[in-house]
């Protein structure tokens, strides 16, 4: 690794600083903040109503913070920066920032009417505006690497779970983001069916691809991941390698969470 | 009751069985054709001249009549399909004076009887006599007549029918976006699509199967109403109907073929309809087969022929 290198994987490509959020009386975020550099594989773990999949949802802003601020790439979602001031954006301006990010949705949120290629092309085609015969022969290859080159015209309704989500990453990783959002991708598969999008997704993460991952699967975050990030009542608690998390744990709070999901 | 025997399943011969012979079937049956016939006959035995019925299906003032009436019943469903996709989208907007004024639009436009709505329209000039559009503080004016030169009868029913029936479908509208599970329109956000791509490729394509049933019902519904616009003396089939009888008193014969007509075009909508939800539903019912075989066509061909597909998760 040259010098060069360095300084540029020093760069993170995402950067949240201190984001709030409430829902009426309820703080679901307080103060979280978070860096992810280019080619980092990023598991967001905890239990239920920490705020993980809200966190994840407040990075393309899906859900606006009420307060903090969100650099992807090194401009702030939702806003232009002027004169040392951020002013909010139009959504159709935003909707420019959002096409350098990717998500993976839990309920995968395919688009029903299209085919599987329809559906990894559409972002491609209709919002990077890039040549529809090019987007079509990488939207061939993704989807057969990831071993739905068979299904190509098929609609959503005609594959399984599984084979629906793996659509939805080749869907992302069309968009040649900056980094992909998984929430939860596994958590509504029928258990037979994880191993195949978990199998993609290590995939991804050996490409390099930078990732960013709410989940469950505490065997996946280990062997992926290169920091796990452990979020609890809004706050992040632990962040660290997974032998940091998982193996040594310094906060109770943590050491609470793994007693109950490893038992 | 059991019969013993020592003859194995395979051997042994059936029991004959004796249907039940469903009595009451027969005598409503009966009952029924009973009374169609005595209302046939009663009918065939009427003062009722059914010979002349077809010269006046065909006659000019009533083809006239058809005609206007195809046209009123035509142009206003189409601005009432644009008004209700403007205030069913106003309704669902973030701005709450908006969405506020789509309420109040529906309450009042739904409220109102048609024909009493039909009737202020054409006599509008008992308010306002003149109609003049002009800039605001000047004397400048950029349009300028008399109402009553613009609110003709065609007009003034032309706009009672849109504006009602506007109000419908704004709720028809807004039940089909509704039906859109909204995890379709993050999906579309997470790609970048603007609001405009998400709402005229992914909301409003996925809402159709959902709003074209009830639209053709209301259709079916506008087409028979456009017979109140011969109150305002409108040449439609019943005022039609009517110049006619006006002369020779063949009151019935000509509203039975007024009637027919309007029978005609029910049919024909009707038909239409159907053949609209079958090429939904058809669309719908491709599951466990591959849309295509090959990916062989163009991709505009291809994503502008996404079939309207509806698939529950």
């Amino acid at each position: 690794m040259t010098a060069n290198d360095v300084q540029l994987a020093e760069a993170p490509v995402l950067e949240a600083v201190r984001v709030n959020k409430s829902y009426g009386h309820h703080q679901v975020l307080k103060d979280v903040s978070l860096e992810v550099h280019p080619g980092e594989v990023v598991c967001l773990i905890g239990p239920s109503g920490a705020g993980k999949s809200t966190f994840l949802r407040t990075l393309n802003r899906l859900e606006a913070p009420d307060s903090g601020e969100i650099w992807v790439g090194g401009d702030p979602i939702g806003f232009r920066l002027d004169n040392g001031k951020l002013h909010e954006l139009p959504e159709r301006h935003l909707s420019a920032q959002r096409a350098r990010t990717a998500m993976v949705f839990q309920h995968f949120n395919l688009f029903p009417h299209f085919t599987a290629l329809q559906n990894v092309m559409e972002g491609p085609v209709r919002v990077q505006k890039r040549k529809a015969a090019v987007v079509r022969e990488e939207a061939v290859a993704l989807l057969n690497r990831v071993g739905l080159g068979d299904k190509v015209d098929y609609y959503p309704s005609q594959l399984s779970g599984g084979q629906r989500q793996r659509v939805a990453i080749a869907r992302a990783v069309a968009m040649k983001p900056l980094f992909l959002l998984f929430d939860e991708p596994t958590s509504a598969l029928d258990p037979e069916l994880v191993g195949e999008v978990l199998d993609v997704m290590t995939a991804l993460a050996k490409d390099g691809r930078t990732m960013l991952v709410v989940t469950h699967e505490m065997g996946f975050a280990r062997r992926v991941a290169d920091r796990i990030v452990f979020m609890a009542d809004g706050i992040v608690v632990e962040d660290g390698t997974p032998g940091e998390v998982l193996d040594h744990p310094k906060e109770a709070r943590t050491q609470q969470f793994l007693r109950r999901v490893l038992a | 009751m059991t019969i013993t025997t020592s003859q194995t399943h395979d051997e042994r011969t059936l029991l004959p069985q004796v249907r039940l012979k469903h009595w009451g079937r027969w005598v409503v049956a009966a009952l029924i054709i009973a009374l169609v016939l005595v209302l046939v006959w009663s009918a065939a035995g009427g003062n009722i001249d059914y010979a002349a019925i077809p010269g006046y299906l065909v006659h000019p003032v009533v083809l006239e009549g058809l005609v206007n009436t195809i046209v009123l019943a035509l142009t206003s469903m189409a601005a009432a399909i644009v008004v209700g996709v403007v205030i069913a989208l106003m309704r669902v907007s973030n701005n709450p004076v908006a969405s506020v004024f789509a309420v109040f639009y529906v309450w009042l436009f739904r409220g109102l009887p048609l024909l009493v709505q039909i009737l202020l329209w054409y006599n509008l000039a008992l308010v306002f006599p003149q109609i003049v559009i002009g800039v605001p503080g000047t004397d400048l004016s950029i349009f300028e007549s008399n109402t009553n030169d613009v609110m003709t009868a065609f007009f003034a029913a032309f706009l009672g029918l849109a504006l009602s029936q506007g109000g419908y479908m704004a709720e028809i509208v807004r039940a089909g976006l509704k039906s859109v599970d909204s995890g379709q329109i993050e999906a579309a956000q997470s790609i970048g699509q603007t609001p405009m791509q998400r709402t005229f490729r992914i909301v409003l394509p996925q809402a159709m199967p959902v709003i074209i049933p009830p639209t053709g019902n209301n259709f079916i519904d506008l087409l028979k109403s456009t017979s109140l616009a011969s109150v305002i003396g409108f040449l439609e089939l019943v005022k039609a109907s009517n110049n006619i009888s006006s002369f020779n008193l063949q009151v019935m014969e000509t509203l039975i073929a007024a009637a027919i007509w309007y029978m005609v075009l029910v049919t024909v909508a009707s038909i239409g309809q159907r053949f609209l939800e079958r090429a939904f539903d058809k669309r719908g019912r491709k599951q466990g087969m591959p849309a295509r075989l090959t990916t062989g066509r163009s991709l505009s061909s291809s994503i502008f022929s996404a079939p309207f597909m509806r698939t529950k998760r």
